[in-house]
C-alpha cells in the first residue's frame, strides 16, 4: 500500500442517512474474482439510467463534482453487506476518502484495510459540510485534522493502528505475521494442533 | 474476578495478544466459514505472499451466493447466470482443493447457505469464535459462539494466521420479556426490536439477547434473531446457551461425541452472562406487544406493524422511500399488492420456517398472478422439507420449489424480480435494488409471506392459521 498523509481536494457530497452497500456497489457485480475495475459499477443503480447514459439526477454526475476525491455523506455510510468490493469500488472511482458523522463497523475497517480514508466527524461538523458542498479541503491524516478553505480545522479521530498502517504504507498482514510465534504459542495452549 | 458477561468470557478467552493503545487485540478464529463470493481475492492474497491456510480443519467453505437454484439441464450443465460466476465458483473449488478446506460444493449431501449449514453439521458451537467475510455471521450467535462478518481482506489475515485484529466492542443487553401472541413468529419480534432500535442503533456493539421471551425461542427462531443483528449495525448478536442449545447440536457430525460432549456441555454452561455483569447499554422490550411486522421503506429500521399506518416522512430521505416503494403515509401495508413472495434465506430458510409457510398454504392456491419461490436453505432442509411432503404442498399451491442458496435474498445468481414489482420476502434487507433494480422488498415472517401469496396482497397470516376467523370471513 502506498502511504497516505495528506488528501487535497473539493468536496463532493452525497447527503442521504443510510447509504448502504448495495447501493455503493449492487450485488450483481460481485461476481468478479479480483479486486479490479469496480469503479465504473459504483454507485451503479444511482449513477446509470436504465438505457446506460448517466444520470444528470445523481449528485457525483454533476460537474463540480468530477474529480472530487473527498465524499461527505449521510449518517451511517456504508451500511448493510460486509462485501469489500464497496470500497475497493469507491477507490477505483476515484474517491480517497468518506466523512460522515458515522460509519458502519465492517465498512470502516474495510475502507481502512485499503487505505481509504474512513473519517467520523460530530453531526454538527457533518450539518456544515453537508451544507458546502465543492469547498477545498485538506485531510492531514498525521494530524487528524480537515482543514477548511477560511483556515478552521476539524479534528477528527482516528483508531491509532489503522493511522500507522496509513502514514507509513504498511497494512495489518505484515503485524499479523509477525506474531505466528504468538499464536503457535496460543495453539499449544488450548490444545489446538499446529 | 469480576462479574462478566457472555462475550467478556468468549472475548477473553480468544486473546493472543491483548489491545494496547498502539495496537487491537489479536483475537483467535475457533472456525473461519468461506463462500465463492468473497474469498477469491483473499486467497489470492495469500498466493501472492507465499501463504499457506493455517487450520484448514477449521476453515469449512460452501458454495451458495451465485449458485443457481434450478437443476442442471440433461447435459449437466448448470444455470450460471453468468460465465463469470460459474468462474467465481471454479475458483473456490480450485482454492480449497489446494488448501486442504473442505467445501460442501455441488456434490456435497450437507452444501448450503453458509449461516445454515454450519449449525446444522454442529460446526458452530458455543463459546466459539466464529467469523466469515458476510455480515449474517452473527447468526451463529443464536449458539453462544461470538460471530461476525469481516471483510475480504481480514478473510485473507483469518486463512493465513488464524486470527483477527479486533478492537473490544460495546455491549448491549436487549431485554425481552412476555410470551409472543399466537402468529406472531421471532421474525416479526426481530423486525420490531430493529424497529426500535434503528438501523444504526446498534453500530460498535455486541447485542445479547436475554430474558424469558429469548429462553423460550427454539434454536431456528434464536438463529433468526440473532442473524439480523446487523440491521440494527451491530458487530454480533449472543444468545445464552442452554438446554435447548445442547439438545439441538448432540449427536451432530462436528458436535463433539461420548465423554468429550459431557465436557463440552459443562465448560458451556459456564458461559452465560454473570448475575450483577454490566452492559454497556440496555434496551427492553416487551414480547406482548409485537404483533406481525413488515417494513415500509428501504431500510430494516422501518419495521412497523402490518396494520399500523405507515408514519408520516420525517425528512426528504423519508419521503424519497416513500415515493420508491410506492406506499402512503397514513395508510397500513396491509391490502398492498404483491407481485411475488420469496421464501428462504438464512433468516428464513430452515425447515420450521418451510413448516409455517406450508400450515398456511396447505390446501390453497397463491393468488393468480403471484410469483412465489421457495428456496430452502440447504440440501439437509431440502431432504427434510421432501420427506415431510413439504415440496408437494408447496407445487400444489402454485409455487416454484428450487435448490438450495441465498436465491433472491441477494440477487445475484440470477434469481430476481423485475423493476417496480412488490416482493414479500422472509430475507433480511430491503435495500434499494437489494432484490433487482428498481424492486420493492417488504421484509416479513414466512408466515405472513405465505399468506400474502394467498391473498395477493400483504396479508395478515392469522387470519389464515385461526380457524375460526377463517369460518367466519
Ligand atoms: S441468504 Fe442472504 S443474507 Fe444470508 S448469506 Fe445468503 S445473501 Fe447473505
Amino acid at each position: 500500500m502506498n502511504p497516505v498523509t495528506r488528501i487535497h481536494s473539493r468536496s463532493a457530497v452525497l447527503a442521504d442517512d443510510n447509504i448502504d452497500t448495495d447501493r455503493i456497489i449492487p450485488a450483481r457485480f460481485l461476481t468478479t474474482t479480483t479486486r479490479a475495475g469496480l469503479g465504473r459499477h459504483c454507485f451503479h443503480d444511482w449513477r446509470y439510467l436504465a438505457d446506460g447514459s448517466d444520470n444528470p439526477a445523481f449528485a457525483l454526475n454533476q460537474s463540480q463534482a468530477r474529480g472530487c476525491s473527498i465524499l461527505v455523506t449521510g449518517r451511517n455510510f456504508g451500511c448493510g453487506s460486509s462485501r469489500e468490493h464497496a470500497p475497493w469500488a469507491l477507490l477505483d472511482y476515484g474517491i480517497a476518502a468518506v466523512i460522515s458523522s458515522e460509519i458502519a463497523d465492517i465498512f470502516r475497517n474495510n475502507a481502512l484495510n485499503n487505505g481509504l480514508l474512513a473519517i467520523v466527524v460530530s453531526a454538527a461538523e457533518q450539518r456544515w459540510l453537508l451544507a458546502h458542498p465543492g469547498i477545498e479541503l485538506v485531510i492531514d491524516v498525521a494530524g487528524q485534522y480537515i482543514a477548511l478553505p477560511d483556515g478552521g480545522r476539524i479534528g477528527f479521530e482516528l483508531e491509532p493502528f489503522a493511522r500507522h498502517c496509513l502514514l507509513h504504507g504498511v497494512d495489518a498482514f505484515g503485524y499479523l505475521l509477525q506474531q505466528q510465534a504468538a499464536i503457535a504459542a496460543w495453539e499449544a495452549g488450548h490444545g489446538v494442533a499446529a | 474476578m469480576s462479574a462478566r458477561t457472555l462475550f467478556d468470557k468468549i472475548w477473553d478467552a480468544h486473546v493472543v495478544s491483548a489491545e494496547t493503545t498502539a495496537t487491537p487485540a489479536t483475537l483467535y478464529i475457533d472456525l473461519h466459514l468461506v463462500h465463492e463470493v468473497t474469498s477469491p481475492q483473499a486467497f489470492a492474497e495469500l498466493a501472492a505472499r507465499g501463504l499457506r491456510v493455517r487450520q484448514p480443519a477449521r476453515t469449512l467453505a460452501t458454495l451458495d451466493h451465485s449458485t443457481p437454484t434450478l437443476p442442471a439441464g440433461a447435459d449437466g450443465n448448470r444455470a450460471y447466470v453468468s460465465a463469470q460466476a460459474q468462474a467465481q465458483v471454479a475458483e473456490l473449488e480450485r482454492n480449497a482443493a489446494q488448501h486442504g478446506v473442505a467445501l460442501h460444493g455441488w456434490d456435497s449431501a450437507e452444501r448450503g447457505i453458509v449461516h445454515v449449514i454450519g449449525p446444522e453439521l454442529g460446526a458452530t458451537q458455543p463459546g466459539m469464535t466464529i467469523v466469515c467475510g458476510d455480515s449474517h455471521t452473527s447468526t451463529h450467535g443464536a449458539f453462544g459462539a461470538l460471530a461476525f462478518g469481516i471483510g475480504t481482506t481480514e478473510v485473507g489475515h483469518v486463512l493465513a494466521t488464524q486470527c483477527l485484529l479486533q478492537r473490544r466492542p460495546r455491549t448491549l443487553a436487549v431485554q425481552v420479556e412476555g410470551e409472543l401472541a399466537p402468529g406472531v413468529a421471532a421474525k416479526d419480534l426481530i423486525l420490531h426490536i430493529i424497529g426500535v432500535l434503528g438501523v444504526d442503533g446498534g453500530t460498535g456493539h455486541v447485542i445479547e439477547y436475554r430474558g424469558s421471551t429469548i429462553r423460550a425461542l427454539s434454536m431456528e427462531q434464536r438463529m433468526t434473531v440473532c442473524n439480523m443483528s446487523i440491521e440494527a449495525g451491530a458487530r454480533a448478536g449472543l444468545i445464552a446457551p442452554d438446554d435447548t442449545t445442547f439438545a439441538w447440536l448432540k449427536g451432530r457430525p462436528h458436535a463433539p461425541q461420548g465423554a468429550a460432549w459431557d465436557a463440552a456441555v459443562a465448560r458451556w454452561r459456564e458461559l452465560a452472562s454473570d448475575a450483577g455483569a454490566r452492559y454497556d447499554r440496555e434496551l427492553h422490550i416487551d414480547a406482548r406487544a409485537v404483533r406481525p411486522t413488515v417494513t415500509w421503506g428501504t431500510h430494516p429500521g422501518t419495521a412497523i406493524a402490518l396494520d399500523a399506518p405507515v408514519p408520516a416522512p420525517r425528512d426528504a430521505l423519508e419521503r424519497r422511500a416513500l415515493d420508491y416503494m410506492q406506499v402512503r403515509a397514513g395508510q397500513p401495508l396491509r391490502g398492498s399488492k404483491v407481485d411475488v413472495v420469496f421464501v428462504g434465506s438464512c433468516t428464513n430458510g430452515r425447515l420450521s420456517d418451510l413448516r409455517e409457510v406450508a400450515q398456511v398454504l396447505r390446501g390453497r392456491r397463491i393468488a393468480s398472478g403471484v410469483r412465489m419461490l421457495i428456496v430452502p436453505g440447504s440440501e439437509s432442509v431440502r431432504r427434510a422439507a421432501e420427506a415431510e411432503g413439504l415440496d408437494r404442498v408447496f407445487t400444489a399451491a402454485g409455487a416454484q420449489w428450487r435448490l438450495p442458496g441465498c436465491s433472491m435474498c441477494i440477487a445475484m445468481n440470477g434469481d430476481m424480480a423485475a423493476p417496480g414489482e412488490l416482493v414479500v420476502t422472509t430475507s433480511n434487507r430491503n435495500f434499494e435494488g437489494r432484490q433487482g433494480k428498481g424492486v420493492r422488498s417488504v421484509l416479513a415472517s414466512p408466515a405472513t409471506a405465505a399468506a400474502s401469496a394467498l391473498a395477493g396482497e400483504l396479508a395478515d397470516p392469522r387470519d389464515y392459521l385461526d380457524p375460526r376467523r377463517e369460518q367466519a370471513a
